[in-house]
This record gives C-alpha cells, sequence and structure tokens, in this order.
C-alpha cells in the first residue's frame, strides 16, 4: 500500500485566517527519498504549509498525506489529538529558534520523547542518544546544557532529537535563518549527511546555493500559490516565470 | 527591671520542640501550596469551565479572606460538618492552600510566559498536551518562579505563627507557655523571634542553592 512516487502528498492545500487566504489551493507530491527545498518571499505561505504537514497550523481545506496515511483526518476531538500524536511521532521538524528543551541536557533533549513514548529502558535511551548525537557531532557535549551550546550546536542538537523518533520525513523551516554566518556551514552538513541516507525532507529555506546542491526539486511560492515547480537547474538557472526571475535577483542581489 | 536570660535555658526544651513544630508545618504546609499552586494555576488555564469555578470561589475565598479565619474555618468550622482535623493537619491545609492561590497566581503568568515554541517542539515529537505541559512548559515555568515563590514561603513561615490559635504548640505558642510559667515576655518573645530568624536564614540559603543549581538550565 505504501506508494513510494507519492510518499508525502499534498492534496488542495488550503488555509486562511478570517479573510485572509495565505494558502491557496495548493497540491505537491513528494516521493519517498527525494528533497524539495521550498523558497519564496517572507509572506508567501511557505512556512504555514510547512507547519501544514504535521497539523501545527491547521489547514482550513484539502487534505495531508504521510506513507497511505491521512496526516489531518477528520475525526471526532480525542481520537484525533490520538491519531495526530502518533502521526507527528513520524514527521521530524527543526525550527528556525531551534526551541530546544532549556532544563534538560542535550541527551534528555533526544531522549526525551522516546523514553515518554516508546517505553525505551535508560539503556537503550543513552545508546540512542549517542548515536544521534554522534551523528550531528555533537557527542562530545551530550552532557550541556542548551544554554552553554553555540546556536549551531543547539540546531545540531535539534536536529538528533527530531532524528532520535526515527521519522519518515524531516521538515526544515528556516534551519539556518536564525545562525551567525559561519556557524550555517556545520548544520548545512549535518542535512546534507542525512541527504546521502536518503532521508525524505521538506526545507524551507533562503539559502539558495544550499537548495541548488542538495534537493531534488524547488517550488517558489509566493502569495500563497506555487508559482513555479521543478529541479533546481531550471527554477535557478533557467526560471520561466517573472515573478521568480525577480525574487532571485532581489534575492541573490541581497545576499551578496 | 533589665532583661535577665537566666530564666531562658530552664524553658530551652519546650522552645526548641516549639521551633520543630514550626519548621514541621512550615514544610509541610510549603510542599502543599507549591504543587497545590502548580495543579490550581494549571486548572485555571486549561481545565474545562465546569471545573473551573469551583475552583475560583475557593480561590476567592482563600484570597479574599484573613487567614485567621481560614484557620477557624477549617478546624472549628469543619468539625460541625463530621470533619474533625487534628489541629496541625488543619493548620498544614489551611496555610498551604492560602499559599497555593499566591503561587497559583505566579505560575499561571510563569506558564503564559513559556515561549510558544517550547510547546509546539514537544508537540512535533508526538507529545499529547499534557505530557508536554508536564515535561517541557511547567517545569520551565516553575524555575523562572523559584525566587517571587522563595518570597512568598518567608511569608508562610512567618504566618505559620497563627496556627498558634487553633492550638498548635509551634514557636509561638511555646514562647508564650514559657512566658506564662516565668512572666518573663520580652525575654522569651526575643529567643523566638531570633529563632524565627534563623529559620528563616536557613530557607534563604536553600532557597540560593536551589537558584544557583538552576541557572544553567534556564
Amino acid at each position: 500500500m505504501t506508494d513510494t512516487e507519492h510518499f508525502v502528498e499534498i492534496k488542495h492545500a488550503q488555509k486562511s485566517f478570517g479573510k485572509l487566504e495565505v494558502l491557496k489551493d495548493i497540491s505537491l507530491n513528494v516521493a519517498r527519498g527525494q528533497i524539495v527545498a521550498i523558497i519564496g518571499p517572507s509572506g508567501s505561505g511557505k512556512s504555514t504549509l510547512l507547519r501544514a504537514i504535521n497539523d501545527l497550523d491547521a489547514l482550513t481545506g484539502g487534505e495531508i498525506w504521510l506513507d497511505g496515511v491521512q496526516v489531518n483526518r477528520d475525526l471526532p476531538y480525542r481520537q484525533y489529538e490520538k491519531h495526530i500524536n502518533q502521526m507527528r511521532q513520524d514527521i521530524g521538524m527543526v525550527f528556525q529558534h531551534f526551541n530546544l528543551f532549556p532544563h534538560m541536557t542535550a541527551r534528555d533533549n533526544v531522549t526525551m520523547a522516546p523514553k515518554l513514548l516508546k517505553g525505551l529502558s535508560k539503556a537503550e535511551a543513552d545508546a540512542l542518544a549517542e548515536e544521534q548525537l554522534d551523528k550531528v557531532g555533537m557527542l562530545e557535549r551530550i552532557d550541556y546544557y542548551p544554554s552553554q551550546l553555540s546556536g549551531g550546536q543547539k540546531q545540531r542538537v535539534a536536529i538528533a532529537r527530531a532524528l532520535a523518533m526515527k521519522p519518515k520525513l524531516m521538515l526544515f523551516d528556516e534551519a539556518t535563518s536564525a545562525l551567525d554566518p559561519e556557524l550555517v556551514d556545520e548544520v548545512n552538513q549535518v542535512m546534507k549527511k542525512l541527504a546521502e541516507e536518503h532521508m525524505t525532507m521538506i526545507i524551507v529555506t533562503h539559502e539558495m546555493d544550499f537548495a541548488a546542491s542538495v534537493c531534488d526539486r524547488v517550488l517558489f511560492m509566493d502569495k500563497g500559490v506555487v508559482v513555479e515547480e521543478g529541479p533546481p537547474s531550471v527554477v535557478f538557472k533557467n526560471p520561466t516565470k517573472d515573478r521568480t526571475r525577480e525574487f532571485l535577483r532581489k534575492h541573490l542581489a541581497g545576499a551578496k | 527591671m533589665g532583661l535577665d536570660f537566666t530564666v531562658v535555658p530552664e524553658h530551652l526544651d519546650v522552645i526548641l520542640l516549639g521551633c520543630l513544630w514550626t519548621i514541621f508545618i512550615a514544610v509541610a504546609a510549603a510542599l502543599v501550596s507549591f504543587f497545590g499552586g502548580i495543579i490550581f494555576a494549571v486548572i485555571a488555564l486549561y481545565a474545562p469551565w465546569i471545573i473551573r469555578q469551583p475552583f475560583r470561589l475557593i480561590e476567592w475565598v482563600f484570597m479574599g479572606t484573613p487567614l485567621l479565619l481560614q484557620l477557624f474555618l477549617i478546624y472549628f468550622g469543619l468539625v460541625q460538618i463530621g470533619i474533625d482535623l487534628p489541629a496541625f493537619v488543619a493548620g498544614i491545609i489551611g496555610l498551604g492552600l492560602h499559599f497555593a492561590v499566591y503561587n497559583s497566581e505566579l505560575i499561571q503568568t510563569a506558564i503564559l510566559s513559556v515561549d510558544k515554541g517550547q510547546m509546539e517542539a514537544a508537540r512535533t515529537v508526538g507529545l499529547s498536551r499534557g505530557q508536554a505541559l508536564r515535561k517541557v512548559v511547567i517545569p520551565q515555568a516553575v524555575r523562572d518562579v523559584i525566587p517571587p515563590i522563595g518570597n512568598n514561603m518567608i511569608a508562610l513561615l512567618k504566618d505559620s505563627a497563627l496556627v498558634s490559635v487553633i492550638g498548635v504548640s509551634e514557636l509561638t505558642l511555646s514562647a508564650q507557655r514559657a512566658i506564662g510559667a516565668t512572666y518573663r515576655p520580652f525575654e522569651f518573645y526575643l529567643v523566638a523571634a531570633a529563632f524565627y530568624y534563623v529559620i528563616n536564614l536557613c530557607m534563604e540559603w536553600v532557597q540560593r542553592r536551589i537558584e544557583r543549581r538552576i541557572a544553567i538550565s534556564r
């Protein structure tokens, strides 16, 4: 029943805040192992779309499917809460501002949810923390608190925390936007590593170079619609739409 | 007639016993007020309307009336409806709930000021709202209010003298008993004051240690 071509499926996603329509009938398929970047000006709805995938922002219309299961199923409140908590275990998310738990060490940040939700023993949890923190190069800092870490280190721990639930899909919401420029690369390296392991990823980003180097597909969004979509070689080098060209020109001028 | 502290050693055993009662009642009431404060705060913020209302009444009673009256109500009043509590238990409940209401106000504000991203991050790894509150939001909120809660606890220690009126032989009542035997009020009240001061110092020391320990994890 799992359809690798339609691993993540967004069907006619629509979202309004009152009269303001932030997502207008967006559809998107992501195959298993594919990496999709979403770019666009602020206010284009790209973060809202990402946050709709794990229902942090509920859609007002349309469907989200992951691996053959509908995420935003229409269920009574209590049943829905159970369903969505289960679904979210399969969807890792990394935030712009890390959102590490400041009262826990890196180890506890990684193991809290697996211990609580999957009933891991202390030994299993420790092994998991070591494995995941090693993967992001943070093993030496396993017993540090977030306040003792740099921004890049915090974000790497946050990635380890998401990976510890063994998600099927990873969402990155401007994961490097809040970082000092010299710290961006260490986070990008971790994301590249995940790409090499064929993790399915949807990445909202402002970093065109990074998007071009790791992504299979790029979506350019503006005003709640997908303006242009295609492989990075096309979207970045030969965009067909004026709006895309204008955005890229402004963005590249701003970045350099 | 000047001060004469030579009468004190003879009655020191009574005073020390009273001191132990004061410490016991203050610590027990502090625990009630701390955990009660958390429970009240969660109810005030998240419980359905129907559950919130009776707690609002409790809150109003404990905030809007004198603690002395509350102690009388719990000790003498409840007997009438068949609940006969030992005086020290009535004292702990009265003091504990009185300060739980104040702690609850502090904790509510602190819960609301925990960054929204914390709840989101906890939910995205699959925690329910209750689990996220318990594991992520409330521990941080409580850390933020340790200093003002500490102030409430010092007020609680001082107000524990009120439970003497329902016959608990704590420090103040013990001092009064010694005075009854010696007619030396100034000396024994001063001795009692000194003991309160020392207990207060100990509480401040504990609070500072807790604050230092959590400083790194905020």
